[in-house]
C-alpha cells in the first residue's frame, strides 16, 4: 500500500496545529482581560470609602452632588449595545459621578452578584439591563431593603411588585412601529391605493419584533388602502433579510410597493435582494427600517432607503439627569420613561452620515 | 424496472424534492418559470440553487466525515470564521487591483484547512470522540470570529468581493459553478480512485483497516480537513452575498442542516457507505422547503413545525423498516384482494 502522507507533511501539519493552539491561547486571554466578572472600579478607589457612606446618607438628605452609580450592563453583544455602554459611561463620569462597571455577559448569575457587590460597597444608585425578565425578585429586594434605587435601563422585569425599582427609562418598541406607519401614511397621502406592504419580521417571540409590529398595524389597521400582503421572519440579520426578500420578490414581485424591515440590517439586506432583481429601492419600493445605525444612513445616502425610525442607545445623559432628579431632589419618577427618538429620512442622511457614532 | 429504481437510495429523496416543487405551483402557478432578465437567468429553481449552494457544499465535507463514522460540529462555526477573515482581509482594500481578493480566500481557506486539521488531529491522533473533538471548535471558532470581526458587523465595500456569493457567469449564479466544481472534484476523488473505498473501510472498522494496509489516521485526518476546505468555501459564499461578515449570527445552526442533509440522502451515521448525490439531493430539499415556506406565506410562527414536520416524513420514507411495516401491508392486503378479485372472475 502506498504511502498517503510522509514524515515531513505530518511535521508541517504539527506546526499548522501548533499556530492555531498559539492563536486560541491569544483569544482566551483578550476575552479574560476585556470582560471581568465583578465589577471595576473605573475611577480612584481613594475616594471610595468616605464617598459611598457620604452617599447613603445623602439619599435622605440630598446634599451631596458627587454620586456613586453601580451599571450592570447586559454584555457586549452587538454594536448597539457597545454604543449604549459607551453613552452610559461617558454621561456618568461627565456629570462628576463615580462609576462603578460589571459587564453581565450575557449570564443571570453574573449580574445578580454585580447587583450585590454594588449594595455591599453602598452606591447611590444602580442602574441595571436585565438580561432576562425573571429571576431578580430577591436582589432587588435586597437593593430596596438597602434603600438603593435601581434604574432599570432598556430592558424591563417581569415583576409584580413595581416598587423595587424607581424606572425604566427604555425604548418604546410600540411606538417605533407607530412612527413607521405615521410616515408611511403621511407619504402615502396622495396615492390611490391599493398600497401592498411587505414585512420582514424580527427573531419570532422577540419584544422589538412583537412591538414593532403591533404599533405598526395598530396605525396601518385604519386606512383600508394599506394591506400587508406578506410577512416573514429574517431573524434580524442581513443575510435572511436578503434571502427572505428574495421569495417575496419572485411571488409577489412588481406589486410589493413598501417594505417594513424591523431593523436595518434586514432592509439592507432585502435592498440587495431588490437590486438584484432590477427594482430600484427607494424608488419602486419604498424601504423603511427601524434602529438608525451607521449602515442604513449610507444607504439612505446613496439614495436606496426611505426612512429609518430611531432606536437611540445614547440614553446615557437622560439617565443620568432622571437618576439625579431622584436621588440628589428625591424627585419620585414615573415607572415608565421612553426614551427620546427621532426619525431619519433621506434628505437628512448624507448630512448626518458623518456625525454616526454606531 | 420500477423496483430497482424502488431500491435505489436516491429514490425516496427524488420524490421527496419532486412533492416539495409541486407543492409550489400549486401556490404560484409561475414557480417553474425561468426567465431573462437584466441578462441572468433569474426564477424560484436559480434561487434554490444560489441559496442552497453553502449549504450543499458544507454536506459535500460533511458526509465524507459521516462516512468515517465520525461528525463535524465546527463547520457553522468555521463558516463564520471564514467570513470574519476575509471580509476584514479585504475591507480597505482599493478597487483597482484583484490581488486583494485572491488573498483573502486563500488566507479563508488555508485557516480553515488549519482549523479542519485541528480537528482531524484530535479526532486520529488523540482519540478523541469526534462529537466532543468538534464541539471544541463549534464554541471556539465563533469566539474568534467575533474577535476578528471585534464583535462587529463588518461591511465590505470592495465590490471584486461581492461576484463570489453575488456574480454571474453565463447568466447563471457563480456560487453554482463553486458547487459543482467542489462536487466533481469530490466525485472524482472518491469514485475514481482508491480514495472512496478506504473512507467506507475506516468508517465501517478503523483498526481491521488499519490492519489490512490502510493509513487510518491519515485518512481521518483528510476528511476533517477537506471538511474545514467545503465550509471556508461557503462561508466566502455566504459573507460575500451579503458585502459583509457577521461573527454572531454567519453560519449559524449550518452543522445541523448538514447533517440533516446527509441523513436525508441515504448515508448513515454509523459511517461505511456514503452517498454524495444524495447529500446534494438532501440540501436541495433542505433549500426548497425554506424557499417554499417563505413564499406560500406560512406564518413565521409555524415555520419550525412544518420544517420539522416534513422533515420527519422524509426520514420516515428514508427507513427501510417503516417502509415494509407500512407498504408491506398495503401490499400484502392488495395481494389478498387481487386474489379475492381473481376468485370472483373465475366464478
Amino acid at each position: 500500500m502506498k504511502k498517503l502522507f510522509g514524515t515531513k507533511f505530518l511535521v508541517f501539519m504539527m506546526l499548522m496545529l501548533m499556530l492555531v493552539l498559539a492563536a486560541c491561547g491569544d483569544a482566551e486571554e483578550t476575552e479574560g482581560t476585556g470582560n471581568t466578572d465583578t465589577p471595576e472600579t473605573e475611577t480612584d478607589t481613594e475616594t471610595e470609602t468616605d464617598n459611598s457612606s457620604e452617599g447613603e446618607a445623602s439619599g435622605d438628605e440630598g446634599a451631596s452632588e458627587k454620586l456613586v452609580i453601580g451599571f450592570s450592563q447586559v454584555g457586549a453583544e452587538s454594536e448597539w449595545r457597545t454604543a449604549n455602554t459607551e453613552s452610559m459611561k461617558a454621561a456618568i463620569t461627565d456629570a462628576g459621578h463615580e462609576l462603578k462597571f460589571s459587564d453581565g455577559q450575557q449570564k443571570q448569575e453574573n449580574q445578580i452578584k454585580a447587583i450585590r457587590t454594588f449594595i455591599t460597597q453602598k452606591v447611590d444608585a444602580i442602574v441595571f439591563s436585565p438580561v432576562v425578565e425573571t429571576g431578580f425578585e430577591t436582589v432587588l429586594q435586597e437593593a430596596k431593603d438597602a434603600g438603593i434605587p435601581v434604574f432599570l435601563a432598556d430592558r424591563s422585569v417581569d415583576i409584580e411588585d413595581d416598587s423595587l425599582w424607581a424606572t425604566f427609562l427604555g425604548s418604546d418598541f410600540v411606538e417605533e412601529g407607530r412612527k413607521a406607519g405615521n410616515w408611511l401614511v403621511e407619504e402615502m397621502a396622495d396615492e390611490e391605493g391599493p398600497v401592498n406592504i411587505v414585512e420582514l419580521q424580527g427573531t419570532v417571540g422577540s419584544a422589538p419584533a412583537n412591538d414593532r409590529k403591533e404599533g405598526f398595524e395598530e396605525i396601518i389597521g385604519d386606512h383600508d388602502k394599506f394591506e400587508i400582503i406578506k410577512s416573514q421572519t429574517g431573524e434580524f440579520t442581513r443575510a435572511k433579510g436578503k434571502e427572505v426578500m428574495e421569495a417575496f420578490l419572485k411571488s409577489d414581485g412588481e406589486n410589493i410597493d413598501v417594505l417594513y424591515a424591523h431593523n436595518d440590517d434586514m432592509a439592507i439586506g432585502a435592498i440587495q435582494a431588490i437590486e438584484e432583481y432590477g427594482l430600484k429601492p427607494g424608488e419602486d419600493i419604498i424601504v423603511i427600517g427601524v434602529d438608525a445605525v451607521k449602515g442604513a444612513f449610507e444607504a439612505m445616502a446613496a439614495g436606496k432607503m426611505n426612512v429609518t425610525i430611531e432606536c437611540n442607545p445614547l440614553f446615557g445623559p437622560q439617565m443620568v439627569e432622571l437618576i439625579e432628579k431622584h436621588v440628589i431632589d428625591g424627585e419620585e419618577l414615573e415607572k415608565r420613561i421612553a426614551v427620546e427618538e427621532s426619525m431619519y429620512t433621506m434628505d437628512q442622511a448624507e448630512e448626518l452620515l458623518p456625525t454616526r457614532k454606531y | 424496472m420500477l423496483k430497482s429504481l424502488m431500491k435505489s437510495k436516491l429514490f425516496w429523496p427524488i420524490v421527496i424534492l419532486v412533492i416539495i416543487l409541486l407543492i409550489n405551483l400549486f401556490f404560484d402557478r409561475g414557480f417553474f418559470q425561468i426567465e431573462v432578465r437584466n441578462g441572468r437567468l433569474a426564477g424560484s429553481l436559480v434561487d434554490i440553487l444560489n441559496r442552497g449552494a453553502p449549504l450543499m457544499l458544507i454536506s459535500i465535507g460533511m458526509t465524507l466525515v459521516i462516512a468515517t463514522k465520525g461528525i463535524d460540529l465546527g463547520v457553522g462555526s468555521v463558516i463564520a470564521l471564514s467570513g470574519a477573515i476575509a471580509a476584514t482581509t479585504v475591507a480597505d482594500a482599493s478597487e483597482g487591483s484583484l490581488a486583494p481578493l485572491f488573498a483573502a480566500i486563500a488566507l479563508a481557506i488555508f485557516v480553515c484547512m488549519v482549523a479542519g486539521a485541528w480537528n482531524g488531529f484530535l479526532v486520529s491522533r488523540i482519540g478523541v470522540q469526534p462529537i466532543v473533538a468538534t464541539l471544541i471548535l463549534m464554541v471556539a471558532g465563533r469566539g474568534v470570529a467575533q474577535l476578528v470581526t471585534q464583535g462587529q458587523i463588518t461591511t465590505v465595500y470592495y465590490d471584486p468581493y461581492t461576484f463570489i456569493g453575488g456574480g454571474y457567469l453565463l447568466g447563471l449564479p457563480f456560487s453554482i459553478f463553486i458547487v459543482v466544481a467542489v462536487l466533481l472534484l469530490a466525485l472524482f476523488v472518491t469514485r475514481k480512485t482508491a480514495m472512496g473505498l478506504f473512507i467506507e473501510s475506516v468508517g465501517s472498522n478503523p483498526e481491521a483497516s488499519r490492519l489490512s494496509g490502510i493509513n487510518s489516521k491519515n485518512i481521518l485526518m483528510m476528511v476533517y480537513i477537506f471538511s474545514g476546505f467545503c465550509a471556508a468555501i461557503g462561508g466566502l459564499i455566504l459573507s460575500s452575498n451579503v458585502a459583509s461578515a457577521d461573527g454572531n449570527n454567519a453560519g449559524l445552526w449550518y452543522e445541523l442542516d448538514a447533517i440533516l442533509a446527509v441523513v436525508i440522502g441515504g448515508t448513515s451515521l454509523m459511517g461505511g457507505r456514503f452517498y454524495l448525490m444524495g447529500t446534494i439531493i438532501g440540501a436541495l430539499i433542505i433549500q426548497s422547503l425554506t424557499t417554499t415556506i417563505y413564499s406560500i406565506g406560512i406564518p413565521p410562527e409555524t415555520n419550525m413545525v412544518v420544517k420539522a414536520i416534513v422533515v420527519l416524513i422524509v426520514c420516515l420514507l428514508q427507513s427501510p423498516e417503516f417502509r415494509s411495516k407500512v407498504f408491506g401491508s398495503f401490499k400484502a392486503k392488495k395481494a389478498v384482494e387481487s386474489e379475492d378479485d381473481k376468485g370472483v372472475t373465475l366464478s
